[in-house]
């Protein structure tokens, strides 16, 4: 039988997420239920959902610096305005959905950096959260509330989420047209162009659904944490980098795996719950999660060797 | 009926009794601590002071266990994430020292569900369910223009010294130096900088607003500035004021050195980092089954001229002025109303 090389893609992090769940498992039995497996993923959500977002910029070869501040926006507004008058907050999303759109516009137009307009605009998130979040507080709306708290028959919630995660953005990226398009433009823009697409369509429409997920991941984080704080998702921008890579995407090329993604993003949340199960003090926790990401990524590259070994032949 | 009734009154006492006989003891009791940040003195001498009543406590065996546990960054969605892993290793009580007052009341909430006592301090949650043990910061910032009004009748102009803004421990302090000069009208506050609670961004904060500055006579500060500023001063040739301290080693060096010169003047107040161990001890109290209010007060660490030196003694270098607290104090301040 014969492997596709999407396949391997997929293998070493599904592989490292089954190794590190297994040690978690075996350090603390108590995991092992309905419960524990809840708590072990459900803040795995939001990062699931930032991740998918990051990988659709990914996807277009240019970089998210501002998915922590976005995010943390996103929180503010759903604990305020979703909360209290949800017309409002539904107008200030879209709003928002427009200005990535905007901004994948005039990277594309002006041949700009994303990360250094991406840069600028985290600077531009962060102030308008603190503007409508002054001082931690505010209050998730009861339904999101309740969507982030359900309690599914056999399945907890976290994991019946990141399936449909995985399953919905595989649909629209590896199987639509629309998906496509968007690889095409990663992997080679100008063929995409010469065969009558319009690129900068095409960007504007991968920069409004990665703005759309980030929503989502906002309203998510702020379900499970019932009120929000202007500085609230900062850690997302790398998580979600950090995320997309773990899962066997690549920084440019259009190579991305969306399933993939939600699993890298389940790897690094599991990665840190091992680490504190391990009693590993503070001081060298970046540094083993650093070392959780090498490993993965050498086994990667030792995969891609192998596979390039086969074409060879 | 009646033995209905009975039966139903005696189910209702053997609930309410069970649980407390249980809990009597507390010997096969874990509590971990949740801190966020460990990147200052003050911090250290936090997680220091805790280490150290601790290890007693679990010698002694009043409580089984009694661990820290540290996030790497200090992020909110870290520290959620780090409570939910803490409910799952079976802790009975979890100290939390918070990275922020609303975003892991989410974590908090599934703590208290799991049936596990949540007692937050310094950096305080507002999930109901959880005890608080706040610093009244406000009264800090006041018993500073009250000092003052003491040592100088007839009042003058002030220099404030703020911490980081848009956080909500300056806002506090400033607050309560505010409401001190409304009732003490001969003070008038003639400049405001942030001073970020770090020497070295105080000396350059004040440095720069020195020029533009009428005589000063007194500066109120938040703590981790005192110093800082007394250089800017110096630096500019300008008479030393009344620089109020915040009990750091440095600034209680400075102190005992002007003092011993020419009989300077101060005092010096601050939170003292071992108010972990008050939450520990306040913890050990509620997994006991005392009845404890879910609001607590703690008082803050007051150093004047005639106790100076046997503070600075305690301090270790680098360090804050610290107290750690005994079973004793806990109940002290569980039972003040």
């Amino acid at each position: 039988m014969k492997l596709s090389s999407g396949t391997i893609r997929l293998i070493i992090p599904a592989l490292s997420l089954a190794v590190l769940l297994a040690a978690v498992f075996y350090m603390q039995p108590r995991a092992m239920s309905y419960t524990g497996l809840n708590l072990l993923f459900n803040l795995a959500v939001p990062i699931a959902l930032a991740t998918v977002a990051q990988m659709l910029i990914i996807a277009v070869n240019d970089l998210d610096l501002s998915m922590g501040t976005f995010v943390s926006f996103c929180a503010c507004v759903t604990a305020t305005f979703l909360q209290a008058s949800p017309a409002i907050g539904i107008l200030i999303f879209l709003c928002a959905i427009a200005v990535y759109a905007a901004m994948g516009i005039i990277i594309h137009l002006r041949e700009l950096p994303s990360i250094v307009v991406t840069l600028g605009m985290s600077f531009i998130w962060g102030g308008l959260a603190v503007l409508i979040l002054p001082a931690p507080g505010g209050e998730a709306p009861g339904w999101v509330r309740w969507v982030m708290t359900s309690r599914p028959p056999f399945v907890p919630m976290a994991i019946v989420a990141s399936v449909i995660i995985a399953v919905v953005t595989h649909f629209l990226i590896m199987r639509s047209s629309f998906g496509v398009l968007i690889r095409g433009v990663g992997g080679n823009f100008r063929s995409v162009e010469r065969a009558g697409w319009s690129v900068i369509r095409i960007r504007a429409g991968a920069y409004a659904l990665a703005g759309f997920f980030a929503v989502l991941s906002g309203i998510a984080l702020v379900g499970l944490t019932t009120s929000a704080d202007a500085n609230i998702a900062l850690r997302y921008t790398l998580l979600s980098i950090a995320g997309v890579i773990l899962g066997g995407g690549e920084f440019v090329g259009g190579k991305v795996s969306p399933i993939g993604a939600v699993i890298g993003a389940l790897t690094l949340t599991l990665a840190g719950s091992f680490l504190s199960f391990m009693r590993i003090s503070p001081d060298w926790q970046i540094g083993a999660q650093g070392a959780i990401l090498i490993v993965v990524l050498a086994l990667r590259l030792f995969l891609n060797r192998l596979e390039k070994r086969e074409k060879n032949r | 009926m009646t033995i209905g009734k009975m039966l139903f009154a005696s189910v209702a006492i053997a609930c309410i009794a069970g649980p407390v006989s249980a809990l009597a003891d507390t010997a096969d009791k874990k509590i971990a601590l949740s801190n966020n940040y460990a990147g200052n003195s003050w911090r250290q001498a936090m997680l220091t002071s805790w280490d150290k009543i601790t290890k007693e406590a679990v010698e002694k065996g009043i409580v089984a266990a009694a661990d820290p546990f540290t996030t790497a960054e200090n992020q909110a969605t870290e520290q959620a994430a780090q409570i939910q892993n803490l409910i799952l290793q079976g802790y009975d009580a979890i100290v939390v020292n918070a990275a922020s007052p609303t975003a892991l009341n989410g974590a908090i909430k599934e703590a208290c569900d799991a049936g596990i006592t949540v007692v937050s301090f310094d950096g305080i949650v507002t999930e109901p369910c959880a005890w608080r043990i706040a610093v009244d910061f406000k009264a800090m910032g006041e018993s500073q223009i009250e000092y003052l009004a003491k040592k100088m009748p007839n009042g003058g102009n002030l220099l404030e010294i703020r911490g980081l803004a848009g956080v909500s421990v300056d806002d506090e302090i400033h607050a309560g130096i505010q409401a001190g000069v409304e009732k003490n009208p001969q003070f008038k506050i003639v400049g405001s900088v942030n001073g970020d609670w770090a020497q070295d961004v105080a000396q350059r904060a004040v440095a720069g607003i020195l020029p533009s500055l009428p005589e000063v006579a007194a500066v109120v500060t938040q703590g981790g500035d005192g110093y800082g500023a007394a250089q800017a001063f110096a630096a500019a040739n300008r008479p030393t004021p009344t620089i109020v301290m915040g009990n750091r080693e440095d600034e209680l060096v400075w102190w005992k050195s002007q003092k011993d010169k020419d009989g300077y003047e101060t005092m010096s107040v601050s939170i003292a980092p071992g108010v972990s161990t008050l939450a520990f001890w306040v913890a050990q109290q509620i997994l006991d089954g005392k009845d404890v209010k879910k609001d607590l007060v703690v008082p803050f660490l007051r150093i004047d001229q005639d106790n100076l030196e046997a503070n600075l003694a305690n301090t270790q270098k680098g360090g804050v002025a610290n107290v750690e607290y005994s079973l004793e104090d806990a109940q002290k301040v569980i039972e003040a109303k």
